[in-house]
């Protein structure tokens, strides 16, 4: 189909302004990345070698070529650090996300039903927390969680516990920052489907005499998927990587793999293999993001 | 009116004292006149009265603002473009490459994204500072408001465009009269969590600034790993103060242009 003129432009400016923003910030930087973890740690270091001297001519491709390897691969391999650190990164991400799920849906599907003039009042209050900076909220946590804090205070005076338990430094405080601090990205795409939802189709299902535990699992769950799909996701990914929980609220002993990557950066100064670390998450978290993207286009082409 | 059934009010209330009450005990903990913060020595002020002689941390306020304000801007103009671009042109050339460049970052663990853009920053060999961070921000932040317009973009009534096009109005003053005001509650709400991102941010902040560009996050983390300071105790307090300011002022706002635009609308 011909397009008139004035569109045409239009449309070229709407595609090709995000477009070569995204390559020279996203595609580049993490090409760039991959040619690092190839490369030899020695000549590697800081100060950096050039990634591709193409003032060298066929000579400098040549020597380009010459000069990767699959050392550091190798490195991740070997040393069961690394495959620990991922597999504790996943196992953490996965249970949070699922946590997460168990906990956002009722407040979403609740304030979905308020009516619509409390609606925007409770949005502006799940996100309002997210505004102050995650690290103090964290630190909140710190506060709350230590040996002598409120938290044991409480559960002292109710008798719940004889000995404070120690709360900070234990996969439970992680949990607890994860959850805390992922809420909104959970309950706003779960609202959002939600507060779409068409309420006919629940009221239909009641005229017919369907119990309500079943009308939610038959009806309101299905038809909510999206919504729980794209909040699995924007919870799931993010954790995998995340640092700064683990980092304050963790234990030193097993760190997640974000933690590794700073830590080989940060601390060792080891550029290739902080690179190769990262090279390995990004093809670990493809398949999620290849499932959303399939369910975003079918959505799309139902339409 | 919908009646509130007890579940869903239990299920509220309870959400949202699980997100508040960490915060207030901060605050209550910030007029702790004891330096041992477990350590309950009365109700003082005197962590507010230190803050304004520490003209480090007020200089990195002032810088994260300037920031957010920047980043989250950009992004949300790219990341409408992006979303238009997704959900309109269908299969271009090239569309297989710009869908994965706009999931990819939202994959992309922060201290990778930070990585890579130190990498480029240090390749090309330009100076690190606000700029530098800004770009990275806009770039994180871009594909969270890309998602956010897409999603209200999928659901549009396309015929109400089509009406307009066949009235004679050209694609820019469709958009502007037409698509823009409908989608605009999504381009505010990506703003938001693009301010609120940047605002956030530690870790790509971490990896692209340079001198002269530390941000609030940088300046209290290294604070908070040093030892537990009562002082930030009070930071967070003004902020909480300041943001939750900020945000029912916008919102009372909106309230009041909507009120003034809803007859017109219905």
């Amino acid at each position: 189909m011909k397009q008139p003129h004035g569109q045409s432009f239009w449309r070229q400016l709407v595609l090709r302004i995000p477009y070569l923003w995204l390559l020279a910030f996203f595609l580049v930087p993490f090409l760039i990345v991959l040619k690092i973890s190839l490369s030899e740690t020695a000549i590697a270091q800081p100060p950096y070698t050039p990634v591709l001297d193409l003032a060298a001519g066929w000579h400098g491709l040549a020597a380009f070529f010459a000069g990767l390897s699959l050392d550091n691969y190798v490195l991740l391999g070997s040393d069961p650090l690394y495959l620990l650190s991922y597999l504790k990164s996943v196992e953490i991400a996965a249970f949070a996300t699922l946590l997460l799920l168990v906990i956002g849906y009722p407040i979403a599907y609740a304030i979905a039903r308020t009516p619509r003039r409390w609606q925007a009042v409770l949005v502006l209050l799940t996100v309002l927390p997210f505004w102050t900076s995650l690290l103090i909220r964290i630190y909140a946590w710190m506060n709350i969680l230590q040996r002598d804090g409120p938290l044991n205070e409480v559960l002292m005076a109710l008798s719940i516990v004889k000995e404070p338990p120690a709360w900070l430094s234990t996969d439970t405080a992680i949990y607890v920052g994860i959850v805390y601090s992922y809420l909104p990205f959970m309950v706003l795409p779960l609202y959002a489907t939600l507060e779409k939802l068409d309420e006919s189709l629940v009221e239909a299902a009641a005229d017919l005499g369907c119990p309500r535990w079943k009308i939610f699992w038959q009806v309101t769950l299905p038809l909510s998927s999206s919504g729980m799909l794209a909040g699995v996701l924007l919870c799931f990914i993010p954790i995998v990587g995340e640092f700064v929980i683990p980092d304050l609220l963790g234990g030193s002993q097993s760190p997640m793999i974000g933690q590794t990557i700073w830590m080989e950066f940060f601390g060792n100064k080891d550029w290739p293999a902080a690179s190769a670390v990262a090279v390995v998450l990004v093809c670990l978290l493809v398949t999620p993001i290849v499932i959303y993207q399939n369910q975003a286009m079918r959505v799309v082409e139902q339409e | 009116m919908r009646k509130v059934s007890a579940f869903n009010l239990v299920a509220i209330a309870a959400g949202i004292a699980f997100l508040y009450l960490p915060i207030v005990v901060l605050v209550i903990y910030s007029f702790n006149a004891s330096r041992l913060v477990a350590v309950w020595g009365g109700w003082s002020i005197r962590w507010y009265a230190e803050l304004i002689d520490d003209a480090p941390l007020v200089e990195s306020a002032l810088i994260s603002i300037r920031l957010a304000l920047t980043s989250a801007t950009a992004s949300t103009i790219l990341g409408t473009l992006a979303a238009l671009a997704l959900v309109r042109f269908g299969r271009f050339r090239g569309w297989l490459l710009f869908a994965a460049m706009i999931y990819a970052p939202l994959v992309m663990p922060e201290v990778i994204t930070g990585l890579s853009l130190l990498l480029l920053f240090v390749a090309v060999a330009v100076d690190r500072g606000f700029w530098t961070v800004a770009i990275a921000h806009t770039t994180m932040a871009m594909c969270f408001v890309t998602v956010i317009v897409q999603s209200r973009l999928v659901d549009f009534d396309m015929s109400l465009e089509e009406a307009a096009m066949d009235l004679g109005a050209s694609p820019l003053r469709t958009f502007l009269s037409v698509t823009l005001p409908l989608i605009l509650p999504a381009i505010a709400a990506a703003w938001m969590l693009a301010f609120a991102l940047s605002l956030d941010d530690l870790v790509i902040a971490s990896f692209t600034t340079g001198p002269g560009a530390t941000t609030l996050p940088i300046r209290i983390y290294s604070e908070v790993r040093l030892g537990v300071k009562p002082e930030m105790n009070a930071v967070c307090s003004i902020m909480v103060g300041v943001v939750g300011i900020a945000v029912i002022a916008a919102s009372l706002l909106a309230k009041l242009t909507w009120a003034r635009g809803a007859p017109a609308r219905l």
